[in-house]
């Protein structure tokens, strides 16, 4: 009788075996790499009604976040500026730019700017900036450095791990109230009080009974 | 079985290349890991969030406008002084209302929301020469003339709820306790551009090397 399998087939189970490690390994690499917010959304940056540049208004002119996301300290939600808000300078600088006609239509009709939604968190988690920002964290540990994007792109992932990683530490990410704005602060660069970051923060953190929820019910309420 | 690698590498280089690195920029909105065709209700719930858009009202806005007419459910706002600067007889008032108490706190608040509001065209120090005026701007106030020195802080109070001329009004940005913060601070700064040997105490005039 002649041999149906040849000799190499006594290997094949094992080789076949290998093979799904291989495979297993290398789907959940991809996994890892591609179905995760630090992919998925991190880079958004979608063209808006009106080319407004963070890196002129900000750093160049100098402006303050509040400016224009008034509320921010005042409320859970940071609300982009009314079209009066970009009016009180553009009645008079740039007035006959095309690239703000959007802005003249609406300040005129009364009608909203169709801003594009850049950060978003799904509708069961509840997020809320004034706690933040009035705790000095500052905007950028959650947007990244806006004041020098030309378009604003989604810098940071937003995901439960990236929000849990601050509220198990809080230390590290905490700064001098009147600081919050200043996106170009550096920790490592400047004494608060005369003493370094860590032990300001350490204080900090005590003195005012920071404690970030990490149960489920603060976040998911 | 080499076939079977082969295959597999393919495809990871197709993945790669069509799906690219983290943290490239794009403009497409972003993929949902579990789609909301999929899992609805998640998500986007059935509900507005602020500044939202909805299909529902004709204008497509989920803020609705006030309806005319509307009655606040707030506390009547019949202080006249603090909440428009204007005296019982219609006068602009001069000084500070009663309910506000002029204090280093207020002040601090002042300079704080002064500096946000108001340094981009005023100037850090109330001189007119804010960085606006390096683009072809008219001429913001400048509050060491003799105009804004005497002007009433009713007056003042008005301006930065309703605007005057070419400036526009900053009552969405302050609340009424703010724009007086923000006043007090303005006396501050012309007090400050104003000062003279006098003003100064007399166990810091050495600091200062003056006699
Ligand atoms: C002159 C007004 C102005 C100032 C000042 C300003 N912004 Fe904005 N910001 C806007 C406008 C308009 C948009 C919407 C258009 C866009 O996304 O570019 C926006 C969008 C954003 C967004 C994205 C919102 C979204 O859809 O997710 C973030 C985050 C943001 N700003 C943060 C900041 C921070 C941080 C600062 C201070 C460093 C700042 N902004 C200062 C006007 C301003
Ligand atoms: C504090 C004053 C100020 C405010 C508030 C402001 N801008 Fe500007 N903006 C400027 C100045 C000054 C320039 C011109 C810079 C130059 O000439 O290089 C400018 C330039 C621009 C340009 C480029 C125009 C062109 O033709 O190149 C756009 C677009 C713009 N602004 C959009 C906005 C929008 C949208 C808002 C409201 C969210 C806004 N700006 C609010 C001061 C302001
Ligand atoms: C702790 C993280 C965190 C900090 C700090 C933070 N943001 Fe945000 N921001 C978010 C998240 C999360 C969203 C999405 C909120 C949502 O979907 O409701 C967001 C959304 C926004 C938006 C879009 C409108 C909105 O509120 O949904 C703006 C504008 C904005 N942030 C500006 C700012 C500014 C300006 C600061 C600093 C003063 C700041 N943020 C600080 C996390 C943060
Ligand atoms: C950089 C640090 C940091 C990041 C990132 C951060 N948080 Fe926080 N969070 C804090 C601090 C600090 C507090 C204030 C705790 C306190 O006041 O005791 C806080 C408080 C909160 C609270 C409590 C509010 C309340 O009313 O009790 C919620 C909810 C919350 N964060 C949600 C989030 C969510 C959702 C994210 C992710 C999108 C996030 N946080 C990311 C630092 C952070
Ligand atoms: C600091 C705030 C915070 C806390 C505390 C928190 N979550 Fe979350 N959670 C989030 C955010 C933000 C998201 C949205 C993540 C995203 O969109 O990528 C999320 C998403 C989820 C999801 C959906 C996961 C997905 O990828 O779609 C589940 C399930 C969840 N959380 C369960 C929990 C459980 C269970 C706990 C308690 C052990 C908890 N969360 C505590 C902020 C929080
Ligand atoms: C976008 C630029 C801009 C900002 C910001 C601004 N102003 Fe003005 N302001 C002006 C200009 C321009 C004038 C001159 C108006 C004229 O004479 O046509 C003016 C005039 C004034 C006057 C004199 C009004 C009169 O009757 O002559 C006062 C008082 C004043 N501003 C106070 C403030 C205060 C307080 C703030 C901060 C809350 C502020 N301004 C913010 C541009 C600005």
């Amino acid at each position: 009788m002649s041999k149906i399998f040849p000799k190499s087939a006594n290997r094949l189970p094992l080789q076949i075996i290998i093979f799904l490690i291989v495979l297993l390994g290398v789907v959940t690499t991809a996994t890892n790499y591609y179905a995760t917010p630090k992919y998925t959304r991190v880079g958004y940056a979608p063209v808006q009604p009106v080319p407004y540049s963070h890196a002129l208004h900000v750093d160049k002119l100098g402006l303050d976040c509040r400016y224009c996301h008034s509320n921010v300290e005042k409320s859970g939600v940071a609300n982009l500026p009314t079209a009066q808000t970009c009016m009180n300078c553009h009645s008079q600088v740039r007035t006959d730019s095309p690239l703000l006609a959007p802005v003249r239509a609406a300040y005129q009709s009364g009608e909203p700017i169709n801003w594009v939604r850049i950060h978003q968190v799904p509708d069961y988690v509840y997020f809320n900036h004034s706690v933040h920002v009035n705790r000095g964290v500052s905007c950028v540990s959650c947007h990244g450095q806006i004041n020098q994007m030309e378009v604003v792109a989604h810098a940071k992932s937003l995901s439960m791990g990236f929000c849990l990683d601050c509220h198990r530490n809080p230390q590290a990410n905490v700064r001098p109230l009147d600081q919050v704005t200043n996106l170009n602060w550096n920790a490592d660069q400047v004494k608060i009080d005369g003493k370094p970051h860590a032990e300001w923060a350490a204080e900090f953190v005590k003195n005012n009974k920071i404690k970030p929820p990490q149960s489920c019910t603060g976040c998911h309420r | 079985m080499r076939y079977a690698y082969f295959t597999l590498a393919f495809l990871v280089v197709l993945t790669v290349s069509v799906l690219g690195f983290r943290g490239s920029t794009f403009t497409r909105p972003p993929m949902m890991v579990f789609p909301d065709t999929f899992f609805p209700e998640m998500n986007h719930q059935a509900k507005y969030k602020p500044q939202a858009s909805s299909t529902f009202f004709a204008d497509g806005r989920a803020d609705r406008p006030l309806p005319a007419g509307v009655v606040s459910r707030n506390p009547l706002r019949d202080d006249d002084h603090l909440y428009r600067g204007k005296t019982a007889n219609g006068q602009w008032a001069k000084g500070f209302p009663a309910a506000v108490a002029v204090d280093a706190r207020l002040i601090a608040r002042g300079r704080e929301r002064y500096t946000i509001y108001c340094a981009p065209c005023h100037g850090a120090l109330g001189d007119g020469k804010g960085i606006v005026t390096q683009y072809n701007w008219g001429a913001p106030a400048n509050f060491h003339s003799d105009v804004f020195r005497s002007m009433p802080e009713g007056q003042i109070f008005d301006t930065i709820t309703n605007g005057a001329k070419t400036m526009f009004s900053y009552g969405d940005k302050l609340v009424p306790e703010d724009r007086w913060a923000v006043i007090a601070y303005v006396r501050a700064l012309q007090r400050a551009q104003n000062a003279r040997v006098n003003d100064v105490e007399a166990n810091h005039k050495q600091e200062l090397g003056i006699k």
